[in-house]
């Protein structure tokens, strides 16, 4: 049976990927992960305000107080160098590249071109096989328009492409008014694949302390269903490969992702909560599922259930709002 | 000789590169202003840096001098190359070891930048007091009177030591050497090579001790061979003058630069000499040629081995034609014929006469005087002044130059505004806020023109001793020659102030010359800055000429996110004026410099950086100068008239920064001066002070619990006292039972407060509205200042709470208590200050401070103000600091007097019954004083009983009334750092603590030797990178309470007030009410941790959670009861130390420099906690399961 498939240009052995994650800092785990049987690994997202924050901060404290009293000219001995920012990044994808044999994908987060443009290269030399960028931006400014906010992204990609030969993915959230118009500008733009979808965190508040509190929750398989339904959606519009992410828990999630249209399967909660070495449990009950239904290949299956290849294509659209009213009202 | 590397560093750095390059062992311990040898020789062994040898030396700290000296000791009876590094009372610790040292001739040198022994003030300023008092020990003393000298003579001393045989001294002047940045010449490993020769190293380990070879050394000897044993070293001591001078001869030959052992300049047919050693000598020598150019016969001799003394190198050095000499000496040795050098040349003088080898044709006339104490300025004019007298018929002797003495009469008069600086050489004072960066930006600009043009430089920075706010004067001259001005700036070519509200505090243009140039920082564009200065500055600038320029530093500062620090700009600006270098070389200049200095930070520091330079020029202009000045602004007066007189007459001249115009006879004769002075000092530092929200507010009064500084603070009063209240004062009802009825009001000290934030840190009331706002709320300081000096003074006049009725147990009780410790200058934000003042508050009336030297002794006595106060009737903590080693000690022996006088009081009470009354007596002699009420009742008996005896004559009566304040219950505190608790003073801790002795000790544990910089200690946590730990602290550290606790008879707790504030007042109510010795250490977050400061009682909170900072109480009043005496206040912990410490830069920077190891420490720190909490755990059980045996009676107790 065939497993293969094509991602960012990147031949895969299988199409479980495991995102960008906690999981990938320790390189222990990056190893178990390709053990497991992970075909690529995107690297945990190296966060541009964060470099920025680190360096000012390391500053910041280690002149605090310094030249103001005769007796302290200063609080700390001198260190040669600092490992800051995107060194210990670097160092850490160069380490990945080479104590595993599979594609690593480097991650950039941030807002603002200019930084993503020198990390990217920084990225790139460092022997990433891919980039993805994941534009975290939560467009808070009142003044902007759509349309300015979706060009951010088009032109940030356009000058990471321009500056790097390595494939690049754009990682996006779903929270476009137009998701098929913006990715296939993105697609235009040339990115190598769009990865669907980034979970945004949304803070909370705390009751007692009345505080915003910053929440993880692992996301469950019922979220699967938005990357679900715009991969089957955009299957067959663009040429950007796609994987879907989010929700994808078991070899079932992943099955139906391919089935919409995308080329990878991306896996991250269920690692989180189950160890890395599950990944193995879903490739095997994958490759089980394809050996009883007889699939020879996932090229086979790619896209088999994509909007344009079932039966009712509007299930896609809002008559499955309708519909899925309907049901919910049954099943109280 | 010319390619050499020509270096712009400091004396200290100059000293620890050639004894670094040039030993095997370095015992270190940290003392100002030595410190920096210690921290260079630590860092560069951290970085693998070898001596020339190729061995990386070994860098140790020990527990103290003594300690170092020991370690010295040994290193060098076994023979390794060894050094140490240290100043003042350092050097004094060392003298056993230093008599040893010699007797056994060891060769080693040690380099120390010397300072004042503390007397009747400790002082960390330079003189030669410290190196005179070893004088005796057998070591030889080599004195440098330059930055290169210091490098010089640090590789002429290792030399002459090796052969000679005799241990030297290498000395140099505290802060004017030691820290002042100078252009220098580096030596080369090759020259020290050339200079250090393999056989005289084998030599030194042929001696050493070995058990292939044993020997025996260190023997006891009787009288019979003692004396004729100590005079065997006599050849080596008659040969090391001799052997000094080859060596600096042989340095001549090899480096290019020539010294003698006595150095003279000036007219060879000089008529007036100096004699002097240190950096005094670069002051004189610049007097001398300037004096010799107009014809004058004067000469100048510099002293440069003053032990071993050679009358015969000494006579040779004096011209013939000599008819006086003045002897300057840095020291004073009160009751002795002379100074040192003043004796010895006397001695030499006579010895050279009765043998007939006096060079001139009658004894000159010589006279002594005293110079420079406590780095007192020295001046060309001075030496004038000197040479002056010299020409005298009769010149004074026993002189002092450079102050008034106007008791006996002493000084000399000299003109403080005669210059002789020549015209060619650039001279610039800059005046700027330490949190401003400017000496930073000016170390680099010096850097800038010493390195990259054939200039010389030099720099002098000099600080005030506040911790927050202070303000720094940057001294810089570049010349075409060397320069040899080792004294302040007094006629600058170039002012610059970098912070605008300078010029109404301070007369900074009082030093420009005529025609000078005047940079400054101001918020007021050209066109409109005119009118915003005061009239005086107006004035000055009209009458001296001066070229104006401003920048808007804080404009350009904010737009590329410097913040605070307009440093880079305000370095721009000094360029593009001053021409030193073309525009576009020194921009490039400039960029290279912050490369270097920021680079290992980070490019986006750098691009900051970079961004500043670059927008600076286009807001840089100069003023067009009308003629005539019309400001309305005046200087305000420095202190208020309310004041009392010495505040007024003494204390203000000293904050004003005219303390050098006060004469002797103006200043306490014993070092006592008054408490409560700074209340009189407004600094006005805040930006942004607290403001009260009346409606959130739910009257905890933890805000007033942790200020640091006491400026918030809080009273419950009658309605009646605010009937005249101004119309801003703000005040509400009080809440909670026990203040029915009563107002209830929260007040800031605006003048005073430095605006930390960590009362808004702390305030636990949200805003239901807005819940960003708290009950506290920090809002800029300028527009209320007027207001709220207002409502301040005002607030002061409500009578404080009654004492005797305030539940004191409780945080609101407790923060209704009047603080008698107000206004310090430590940090923004101390960590430290909120449990000093707590203390005060619970026990300060009758409180006796015994303080070990550190941050606590320089922000509680340091002048011009201290922060102890009083209360309204004038009683308050009296305080003391006696050394930093022996402060248990001290604090004992108040105790011993206290016992003592109070027993003799009792005794003369029972005598005297019959006529004082047996009711008083009873009174008196019955009175636990357990309660605030029972005190105050003694002090009403002891006002009595002193007006009872008042009427009697009888000698007892008079005994009586002497002691009888003995009556009242005094408390005595022994404070200080982890520094002293744990390293220097922990035998006599101990000692103290195993007394039985009521003394309450309180350990400000910052975890590192804060006040000189954050030196690791016994304290310091395993994984913390600290000075002489720059690798990281290996090892955990030391459970002082665990050991105090072992003697079952000491009351010990663990506090940490931002993580329970309720359990620390606990603790400081039981350990004082505790009838034995009390032990408190007590978390103090410190800027020395790389901290947000304003976060500090957030950290403390974090740090008890994650199980590194467990808070407990062992209290033995309990046991004797039965019950569990030991308390583990603190639950397990919460969060991982890993979650900890990656939040302060002393633990997150070694994850940045080096993650393995600060991997390696991280785990075992955690492993440590988890044991530690098992540990405790279990001890808890086991005191429960055990009786402990009640506490021994103290003599006083049984005697009673």
């Amino acid at each position: 049976m065939d497993l293969t498939t094509t991602y960012m240009g990147l031949q895969l052995k299988n199409p479980l990927v495991p995102s960008a994650s906690p999981l990938s800092r320790d390189l222990d785990n990056i190893k178990r992960l390709e053990d497991a049987g992970a075909s690529a690994i995107v690297m945990y997202s190296l966060f541009e305000e964060q470099i920025e924050h680190e360096q000012r901060e390391l500053d910041h404290f280690l002149a605090q107080g310094t030249e103001s009293y005769q007796e302290a000219v200063s609080y700390f001995p001198e260190a040669e160098d600092y490992n800051l920012g995107p060194d210990e990044y670097l160092e850490h994808i160069r380490s990945a590249k080479d104590s595993t044999a599979i594609p690593i994908i480097g991650s950039l987060n941030g807002v603002s071109a200019g930084g993503w443009l020198e990390y990217a290269k920084k990225i790139e030399d460092a022997g990433a096989d891919g980039l993805e960028l994941n534009v975290y931006y939560i467009p808070t400014d009142t003044r902007f328009s759509a349309k300015e906010i979706e060009n951010i992204y088009v032109e940030d990609l356009k000058r990471i492409k321009g500056a790097v030969s390595i494939p690049v993915a754009m990682k996006l959230s779903p929270y476009f008014t137009t998701m098929a118009s913006m990715a296939t500008k993105l697609d235009e733009a040339g990115a190598d694949a769009l990865v669907l979808f980034n979970r945004f965190y949304q803070p909370d508040f705390d009751l007692e302390q009345l505080e915003v509190v910053p929440t993880v929750n692992l996301s469950t398989p019922a979220e699967n269903r938005l990357p679900l339904r715009w991969i089957a959606i955009l299957y067959g519009h663009i040429k950007a490969n796609m994987a879907a992410t989010t929700g994808v828990h078991s070899a079932q999630d992943a099955l139906k992702m391919l089935m919409a249209g995308a080329d990878v399967a991306m896996l991250c909660s269920v690692l989180l909560e189950k160890g890395p070495q599950h990944l193995a449990t879903v490739l095997a009950d994958l490759q089980q599922w394809m050996e009883e239904k007889e699939y020879s290949s996932v090229t086979q299956m790619k896209g088999s259930m994509s909007q344009r290849s079932v039966a009712e294509p509007a299930a896609f659209e809002r008559a499955n709002y309708m519909k899925a009213l309907n049901s919910w009202k049954v099943t109280i | 000789m010319s390619n050499r590397k020509k270096v712009m560093i400091d004396g200290n750095e100059a000293a620890a590169f050639v004894a670094h390059k040039t030993n095997e062992v370095c015992a270190i311990y940290p003392i100002t202003p030595s410190s920096n040898m210690g921290e260079w020789a630590d860092a560069w062994s951290a970085q693998n840096r070898p001596n020339i040898w190729g061995t990386v030396p070994v860098v140790s700290e020990l527990q103290s001098e003594g300690g170092a000296s020991g370690a010295v000791h040994g290193a060098l009876q076994t023979g390794s190359l060894t050094t140490t590094f240290t100043a003042s009372q350092g050097l004094l610790l060392m003298i056993p070891n230093m008599y040893k040292i010699a007797g056994e001739l060891t060769s080693t040198v040690f380099h120390v930048s010397a300072r004042s022994v503390a007397a009747q003030a400790l002082s960390i300023f330079g003189d030669h007091s410290d190196v005179m008092a070893v004088r005796q020990t057998g070591f030889a003393l080599l004195s440098s009177n330059s930055v290169q000298e210091v490098m010089d003579f640090a590789l002429i001393a290792q030399a002459a030591t090796l052969r000679s045989r005799v241990p030297f001294v290498h000395f140099f002047d505290g802060f004017r050497i030691s820290h002042e940045v100078m252009k220098i010449e580096e030596l080369s490993d090759e020259d020290m090579f050339a200079m250090l020769p393999d056989d005289l190293i084998a030599a030194h380990r042929a001696r050493a001790l070995t058990p292939e070879k044993p020997v025996i050394r260190g023997t006891a000897q009787n009288p019979d061979v003692f004396f004729q044993a100590r005079e065997t070293v006599n050849p080596f001591y008659d040969a090391c003058p001799d052997i000094v001078q080859e060596t600096m001869d042989k340095f001549a030959e090899v480096v290019g630069r020539e010294y003698k052992l006595f150095d003279y300049v000036g007219a060879p047919d000089a008529d007036r000499v100096v004699i002097m050693m240190g950096s005094g000598a670069g002051a004189a020598e610049e007097a001398v040629e300037y004096l010799v150019a107009k014809g004058e016969k004067v000469g100048l001799i510099k002293v440069r081995l003053f032990r071993p003394f050679s009358i015969k190198h000494f006579v040779a050095s004096l011209p013939a034609t000599v008819k006086s000499i003045a002897v300057l000496d840095r020291t004073k040795e009160p009751g002795a014929a002379g100074e040192p050098l003043y004796q010895d040349v006397h001695t030499a003088l006579a010895e050279a006469m009765t043998e007939g080898n006096l060079p001139m044709a009658a004894y000159p006339k010589v006279v002594g005087g005293r110079y420079g104490l406590s780095s007192k300025e020295f001046t060309p004019s001075m030496v004038k002044s000197v040479f002056d007298n010299l020409a005298a018929d009769k010149p004074k002797n026993h002189f002092t130059i450079g102050i008034k003495e106007d008791v006996t009469h002493s000084s000399l008069d000299y003109d403080p505004h005669f210059s002789m600086e020549p015209d060619d050489v650039f001279r610039g004072m800059f005046y700027g806020l330490g949190a401003d960066g400017t000496v930073g930006a000016n170390k680099n600009s010096i850097k800038i023109i010493g390195e990259g043009t054939d200039f010389h430089a030099q720099g002098y920075f000099v600080y005030d001793s506040k911790k927050s706010g202070s303000m720094t004067t940057s001294h810089l001259r570049f010349g075409p020659r060397p320069i040899k001005s080792t004294y302040l700036i007094n006629s600058a070519k170039f002012v610059a102030c970098h912070q605008f509200f300078f010029l109404e505090k301070f007369d900074m243009l009082s030093h420009i010359i005529e025609g000078g140039t005047f940079l400054l920082n101001s918020p007021y564009g050209a066109d409109e800055v005119w009118d915003k200065i005061p009239r005086m500055v107006q004035q000055t600038i009209i009458d001296k000429k001066l070229k104006f320029f401003v920048i808007d530093g804080y404009k350009v500062a904010e737009a590329t996110g410097m913040g605070a620090r307009v440093n880079t700009i305000m370095q721009t600006c000094f360029f593009a004026i001053s021409g030193i270098l073309p525009k576009d070389e020194a921009i490039a200049s400039i960029k290279d410099a912050i490369k270097k200095t920021y680079g290992s930070k980070g490019d986006r520091i750098v691009q900051m950086n970079f961004n500043a330079v670059d927008q600076t020029l286009e807001n840089l202009h100069e003023v067009t100068v009308p003629a005539a000045a019309t400001s309305s602004i005046e200087m305000p007066p420095v202190v208020s008239d309310k004041a009392p007189e010495f505040v007024r007459e003494v204390t203000s001249m000293m904050i004003a920064g005219h303390g050098d115009d006060i004469p002797t006879s103006m200043l306490p004769v014993d070092g006592t001066f008054p408490t409560a002075t700074t209340m009189w000092e407004k600094r006005n530092i805040a930006l942004e002070i607290p403001e009260w929200d009346t409606e959130t507010c739910i009257q905890c009064n933890k805000c007033a619990m942790v200020c640091p500084h006491a400026t918030i603070r809080i009273k419950v009063f009658d309605e009646k006292e605010v009937a005249n209240a101004p119309a801003n004062f703000k005040y509400t009802d009080a809440k909670g039972k026990e203040y029915k009825g009563l107002k209830y009001s929260i007040q800031v000290a605006p003048e005073d407060c430095t605006g930390c934030a960590l009362c808004v840190e702390v305030c636990p009331a949200k805003n239901k509205s807005e819940v960003r706002l708290k009950a506290i709320n920090m809002v800029p300081q300028p527009p209320l200042r007027e207001q709220e000096r207002e409502n301040w003074d005002f607030f002061l006049n409500i009578p404080e709470f009654d004492r005797t009725t305030c539940r004191v147990d409780t945080i609101k009780g407790s923060q209704l208590l009047q603080p008698l410790f107000e206004f310090s200058g430590a940090c923004s934000g101390c960590g430290e200050t909120p449990y000093v003042k707590l203390t005060s508050q619970l026990f300060g009336d009758r409180m006796i401070v015994a303080n070990a030297t550190g941050c606590s002794s320089i922000y509680g006595g340091n002048l011009p103000t201290t922060p102890w106060a009083v209360n309204a009737d004038g009683q308050g903590p009296t305080w003391s600091n006696s050394l930093f080693e022996d402060n248990a000690e001290f604090g004992f022996g108040f105790r011993l007097t206290i016992d003592q006088q109070n027993r003799f009081a009792r005794e003369l009470l029972m005598r005297m019954a019959g006529d004082i009354g047996e009711d008083l007596v009873r009174g008196l002699l019955d009175n636990d004083q357990k309660t605030e009420a029972g005190i105050a009742e003694q002090r009403t008996r002891v006002t009595a009983l002193k007006e009872k005896l008042g009427g009697m004559s009888s000698p007892e009566a008079t005994r009586l009334l002497s002691v009888a304040d003995f009556l009242i219950r005094r408390s005595v505190w022994i404070m200080g750092g982890d520094g002293w608790a744990y390293d220097i003073g922990y035998g006599g801790l101990d000692h103290v603590l195993a007394s039985g002795k009521n003394v309450n000790v309180l350990v400000m544990d910052t975890e590192v030797y804060s006040n000189t910089g954050g030196q690791m200690s016994k304290a310091t946590p395993i994984g913390a990178v600290a000075k002489f730990a720059a690798g990281g602290k290996p090892i955990a550290k030391k459970d002082l309470g665990l050991m105090a606790m072992s003697y079952g008879t000491v009351y010990v707790a663990q506090v940490a007030m931002g993580a329970n504030d309720a359990q620390t007042l606990k603790a400081f109510i039981e350990a004082e009410a505790y009838d034995g010795p009390s032990l408190i250490i007590a978390y103090s977050h410190c800027i020395a941790h790389g901290i947000d400061m304003s976060k500090g009682m957030d950290q403390q909170k974090a740090l008890v959670e994650s199980g590194l900072w467990p808070l407990y109480r062992f209290n033995p009043d309990l046991a004797a009861e039965g019950k569990n005496p030991f308390k583990l206040d603190s639950k397990p912990a919460k969060i991982s130390v890993k979650d900890f410490i990656t939040t302060e830069t002393r633990f997150n920077m070694l994850f940045k420099s080096k993650p393995d190891e600060a991997n390696r420490l991280m785990g075992m720190a955690q492993a440590h906690v988890d044991n530690r909490q098992k540990y405790y755990q279990e001890l808890e059980n086991l005191y429960e399961a055990i009786s402990v045996p009640a506490a021994p009676a103290t003599d006083e107790t049984a005697a009673e």
